[in-house]
């Protein structure tokens, strides 16, 4: 199975990545970063209404899987789903005028916060009903297979999620099957305000999948080069026409469920022990210990990404409401 | 155009069975569609011709066989899901109208779903309240979805061919107790009805009966015997509950003055509660007697032989309802 085949094969470190890899990945977690962060400040402003989910503490897992992939792989998540669609690529531009529900947003300003879609980057949504998008994933994949595609579909949902009848469902089929579907549970510990130890019979959410027979392995989510190695070798497995594999992601949210939830379950001594592994700061550490890229290098795309960032709100706001004649068309094809 | 006698489920069975041998991207998957030939023979054969990668059994898990289908569509393929009837696809109904329904509008136009979901609706005999439910206005209330349930068999064929062609999710409601009908119609060699338009089956003067799939029968039986009460019926086949023929429906009763609406369905909310309120919009003037609506009555489908002969709208319901309305 899973870890014997893959037990020899050495894990990824800092020295497998060179000097621009490893600012590009710092380049992407940042850029999610400080775009969520606006997100948030645009949500107190009025700008954004409605759901908003931040991914706040969980850029590794997007960006690091994102590592992974290859043309034509798919990714489908649920509502948090700002981060995921900043890493496949697509311009963050729309999804901020998405956000503020305007003409030039990924849905043109109908779908918000929780329905982003680019299909040209092969990004599936963008799912507002917990659970739901992960049969949706199994089905992209049964589409690869059938059409003889050698892809790989990344299908994220979160431990909240991970309790839903259809995830089983999908699971039990997706084996039967062998689709090629690489199932990927985001356990940031809370689903809204009820922690996994509140919820969950078993807590170790990468053995849901034994009694289907998927092999499951845990990965530190807050730890880019474990997200790359460790997921490397799951989309391999799943790759290579072995079915579906399972993956728990490690990680934590910092910010509450949605911008209406002040996340009071949580102490602030958890909240602030988490960000001490923050992935992000962890990244640039490394970095800057085994002096691949020194502080300028850092600074240099902090100071960029501040400027993007701003771009982005800028293009944001000025663009229009939808036109009212948007309100009754894509009903139908 | 060819004359044939057909049953309806022939006509299901054919019209997938065309479509497939054009399009590799259309599959079927279901409970027992497959080894078994379907719960009611209505996919017999296709294993046999399309081999198990397009023809697929799958575990009983609704919500999970309809989430796999529409990510397959909305990654290319054209699935047509079978369910064993339209009571089990409850536990799919979340995927159907937040996923399959709503999608295209979400992205902005950007991912299609072209779907079909099929399976008898509707009451069968003496199956208890669980297997006895039909659900044309549950989902004829929802935009994004085409709603189709089909009387004859060419309308099943030509129905069915147009459904499994649309870019969009379609509902296609069967009816159990029709699958052995047999008709003797006219068929084209490629035989489509379009969505969207009802059927006159009958023309009348003095009173408009809109029914669907099985109740068509009992309204055409019902304008026999009104001939002899001297009330001349217009029978109209709705055919497609969404997108609903208004036009079909106002013209016919601009010219009766009268309309009853028949359907198996419950009755708060319903289609002919739909009809009713097209009809007050734009035939008001018109109207000469209250619109009535016949459905079931108000209450879980009994198993009780007599209870449940009550508890559905039959021929002799239709005929004292005309009689009144046309005070004979």
């Amino acid at each position: 199975m899973f870890n014997k085949e893959n037990k020899n094969k050495k894990s990824n470190s800092i020295k497998d990545f060179n000097k621009g890899q490893l600012l590009d990945l710092y380049r992407e977690m940042l850029l999610i970063r400080r775009f969520e962060e606006k997100a948030g400040q645009l949500y107190g402003m009025g700008l954004i209404a409605g759901f908003c989910h931040l991914y706040i503490g969980q850029e590794a897992i997007a960006s690091g899987m994102r590592f992974t992939m290859k043309d034509g792989d798919k990714v489908i998540t649920t509502y948090r789903d700002h981060g995921h669609m900043i890493s496949v690529g697509s311009d963050p531009k729309k999804i901020m005028a998405e956000l503020l529900g305007r003409k030039d947003g990924s849905s043109k300003g109908k779908g918000g916060s929780m329905h982003l879609f680019d299909l040209e980057k092969h990004f599936y949504g963008g799912h507002g009903i917990v659970g739901a998008s992960v049969p949706i994933g199994a089905g992209l994949a049964f589409a690869d297979k059938y059409l003889n595609r050698n892809n790989v579909t990344y299908c994220y949902f979160g431990d909240g999620a991970a309790h839903q009848g259809q995830v089983y469902e999908s699971f039990n089929m997706a084996k039967l099957w062998n689709l090629p579907v690489l199932f990927i549970i985001e356990n940031n510990h809370y689903a809204m305000g009820t922690s996994v130890s509140r919820s969950s019979s078993v807590d170790e959410l990468h053995k849901r999948g034994i009694g289907f027979n998927i092999p499951g392995v845990k990965i530190n989510g807050m730890d880019i080069f474990s997200v790359i190695s460790e997921g490397q070798k799951c989309v391999d497995y799943v790759r290579s026409g072995n079915g579906p594999m399972l993956i728990e992601m490690d990680t934590y949210r910092y910010r509450g469920h949605s911008m209406s939830d002040p996340a009071t379950y949580r102490t602030k001594e958890e909240v602030n022990c988490k960000k001490d592994i923050d992935p992000i700061d962890s990244l640039r550490h490394q970095v800057l210990e085994s002096k691949i890229a020194n502080e300028d290098d850092f600074k240099k795309i902090d100071d960029e990404i501040k400027i993007q960032v701003n771009d982005i709100v800028e293009f944001a706001k000025n663009s229009p409401a939808p036109d009212e004649s948007e309100l009754l068309t894509e009903i139908y094809n | 155009m060819t004359l044939r006698k057909l049953t309806v489920r022939e006509a299901l069975r054919e019209a997938m069975a065309e479509e497939m041998r054009n399009h590799p991207e259309i599959f079927v998957m279901g409970e027992e569609v497959a080894e078994y030939n379907g719960a009611y023979k209505v996919t017999q054969g296709l294993l046999a011709e399309f081999g198990n990668k397009r023809v697929i059994d799958t575990p009983i898990t609704e919500q999970g066989f309809a989430g796999i289908a529409i990510g397959s569509a909305f990654a290319g393929l054209r699935p047509i899901v079978e369910f064993m009837t339209f009571n089990f696809a409850m536990q799919a109904i979340d995927q159907i109208i937040n996923s399959a329904a709503k999608t295209n509008y979400m992205s902005g136009g950007q991912v299609r779903c072209p779907i079909v979901f099929r399976g008898p609706n509707g009451a069968a005999s003496r199956v208890g309240a669980q297997h006895s439910q039909c659900y044309a206005s549950w989902y004829g209330s929802i935009p994004g979805l085409k709603v189709i349930s089909p009387y004859s068999s060419a309308d099943a064929k030509g129905l069915l061919k147009s459904a499994i062609r649309d870019p969009n999710p379609v509902v296609f409601l069967e009816n159990e107790l029709t699958y052995g009908f047999s008709f003797e119609e006219e068929y084209d060699d490629d035989h489509i009805v379009e969505i969207g338009k009802a059927k006159v089956l009958k023309e009348g003067s003095d009173i408009t009966i809109i029914a669907f799939s099985l109740v068509v029968k009992y309204a055409l039986e019902a304008a026999l015997e009104l001939e002899n009460h001297g009330i001349s019926a217009e029978v109209i086949d709705l055919r497609t509950i969404r997108p609903i023929d208004r036009q079909t429906i106002v013209e016919s009763v601009k010219k009766t003055s009268r309309c009853i609406t028949v359907e198996e369905g419950f009755p708060f909310a319903s289609v002919g509660s739909e009809i009713a309120s097209i009809l007050i919009d734009e035939a008001f003037d018109y109207l000469d007697a209250p619109i009535k609506k016949l459905a079931s009555v108000d209450a879980p489908l009994p198993y009780a032989e007599n209870l449940e002969r009550l508890a559905l709208p039959k021929t002799h319901d239709i005929v004292r309802v005309a009689k009144e309305l046309c005070n004979k």
